[in-house]
């Protein structure tokens, strides 16, 4: 060993590391900043032991510097604005592109190793040792190409660029992936006896199968989608790690590809689903339409928005529960608008957050924490669920699942068994709704029907433009 | 490195990542996939290698350079918007009162 392999032993090390506490800090709220900024730096040091490497050992050919500081300022610039750019609201689907450039990467190296192989690793390579050559590059290949493919078709389902082909809720859909799943196999097979030209159908039916595999899923699954994703996306890293030979490579996209499946587990018990019926059931409005389980409403009490802002104003205590409507209507700013007339009313309020609300888990604490709600108010399900019975009035806004009764009370209910919030032992239920469509599940909200529940209809945001009118006249938070 | 041996890297990385993650507050979950995202950009160090061993070979250095490309384009984009996640989080404390 000389002293170049040395320090970037160490450095690997250290930048491995680095990385680990980076992800455990990411799960706290106070070190989640700091730790993110370790992660970077992780990555960058990373960056410099292996350039340090190379110029120690082998040196770096100045061709090689050109291209690499081209690829390096066209990437790292284009991250960075969209970064910068893009609003709040459209996290699922940055995320979404940014995973599938990732995907991409670990494509493009492998496919570059087995058209050209480099030239020092080709050379000794005993028959084991090129078995396990080839696997990893088709391995890397085919995650990779499922990963860019599926993530932006995510994403332009997500934009609204794309909707789901009638065909694809057909059982067709299940003949056509198999298909294709059974071509990559072929080609696979194909591609360790040898035959390298066979990579370009494993390129290909990969990628269709991403696309066949994602395009059927409804939006609302989606996040759990994007998560599964990001999981393969560290499961490339990690075959693209055994191809190019590097440990830091593989452990990196392990913990990456780890992470990804704890939160796609955690996503989908939060909406009682299960990862089976996401990825093969289609959109579930489409089957629940025909089973029963809807029924019509039989007691809605429908009230203007003026009722709603007396009531507001009569209370002493008030639980706002946000949901997937809200970011959609980006409607949180107008929403902290009304909270602060409420609160210099010195009425009480804080947010009830389900751990799926919004477009993502977590994603609507970020949205409030843009709209300026100070952290202290948001209260995760299980803390807040026992404050309704002492509540005057809820507010559910874009919610509709995660406040459904059935879930706990109705045990032929398909939602039944999922955690909800008990939003009706409150006094008064205000929902604001556009209309009375079912959530995603396409179930019957059985708390519409409830004798304390009263609906507002109309759009979030022009409904609380409307409440903060109100409330205005009403001389609420005038002082 | 023998192939065993990577294997071995594979397999405790993936229970660190197991361990690591189980106990995260559900409002760090968006943050955490996003830093995760970024995280998964490591691939970049595949893309130089591949650069750096292309020995003047220009269509290896292509599709090094494109690979890295959009290997900055996860790491970079990916901690940035994670930060600016994050730091609507920390922000609260300073402006309550």
């Amino acid at each position: 060993m000389n002293l170049p392999v040395i320090i970037k032993f160490v450095i690997d090390l250290l930048a491995v590391l680095l990385l680990a506490l980076g992800i455990k800090g990411l799960s706290k709220v106070k070190s989640a900043r700091d730790a993110n900024r370790l992660a970077a730096f992780a990555m960058s040091l990373s960056v410099v032991g292996l350039l340090f490497y190379y110029l120690g050992t082998s040196g770096i050919a100045i061709q090689s510097w050109i291209w690499i500081i081209i690829g390096s300022i066209i990437g790292s610039l284009f991250g960075a604005i969209l970064a910068k750019k893009v609003p709040m609201t459209s996290m699922p689907e940055t995320v979404a592109l940014f995973n599938g450039c990732g995907g991409m990467s670990s494509l493009l190296v492998a496919l570059g190793v087995a058209i050209f192989p480099i030239s020092n690793s080709v050379e000794n390579l005993d028959f084991f040792k090129s078995l396990i050559n080839e696997v990893s590059i088709s391995v890397s290949i085919f995650v990779g190409a499922i990963t860019f493919t599926g993530s932006i078709v995510a994403m332009a389902k997500l934009q609204g660029w794309l909707s789901t082909p009638g065909w694809t809720q057909s059982k067709v859909r299940h003949f056509v992936n198999i298909v294709f799943a059974v071509a990559s196999l072929i080609a696979f097979f194909d591609l360790i006896n040898g035959n390298t030209s066979s990579i370009w159908l494993l390129v290909i039916v990969s990628s269709l199968l991403g696309i066949g595999v994602t395009l059927p899923i409804g939006g609302a699954d989606m996040p759990v989608v994007i998560s599964l994703l990001n999981s393969y996306s560290g499961i490339a890293a990690a075959a693209a790690g055994f191809v190019v030979d590097s440990q830091l490579l593989i452990v990196a996209g392990a913990m990456v590809g780890a992470a990804g499946l704890i939160l796609t587990q955690v996503m989908c018990k939060g909406m009682n689903r299960s990862l089976v019926s996401v990825l093969f059931g289609g959109s579930l409005s489409a089957q629940s339409t025909a089973s029963s389980g809807s029924g019509e409403y039989t007691n809605i009490t429908s009230c203007s928005v003026e009722e709603c802002a007396l009531t507001l104003e009569a209370a002493n205590k008030v639980i706002i529960v946000p949901g997937y409507g809200l970011a959609v209507a980006q409607a949180q700013h107008t929403l902290r608008e009304v909270t602060k007339k409420l609160e210099q009313n010195g009425i009480e309020v804080v947010y009830a957050i389900h751990p799926v609300a919004g477009r993502m888990p977590g994603h609507m604490n970020v949205l409030l924490a843009e709209a300026d709600v100070p952290y202290e108010q948001l209260r995760e399900m299980d803390v807040v669920n026992p404050d309704f019975p002492a509540t005057d009035v809820v507010l559910v806004l874009g919610a509709n699942d995660v406040v459904n009764p059935q879930a706990k009370n109705d045990s032929s209910s398909p939602l039944y068994g999922m955690p909800v919030l008990d939003v009706q032992e409150a006094r008064t239920v205000f929902v604001i709704k556009r209309g009375m469509s079912a959530g995603y599940s396409g179930i019957k909200n059985d708390l519409f029907d409830l004798p304390n529940t009263s609906m507002v209809f109309g759009d979030a945001k022009k409904v609380l433009n409307d409440l903060i009118g109100e409330l205005k006249d009403l001389g609420v938070g005038e002082k | 490195m023998s192939f065993i041996s990577l294997l071995w890297v594979l397999l405790l990385g993936s229970l660190l990542g197991l361990e690591l993650i189980g106990k995260v507050p559900p409002t760090l979950h968006t943050p955490l996939m996003s830093g995760a995202n970024a995280i998964s950009g490591i691939t970049m160090l595949a893309a130089l290698t591949l650069i750096v061993k292309a020995e003047g070979n220009v269509p290896l250095l292509i599709i090094g350079s494109v690979s890295l490309g959009f290997a900055l384009f996860n790491v970079v984009g990916g901690f940035f918007v994670t930060d600016r996640m994050l730091a609507m989080f920390s922000r609260k404390p300073s402006n309550k009162k």
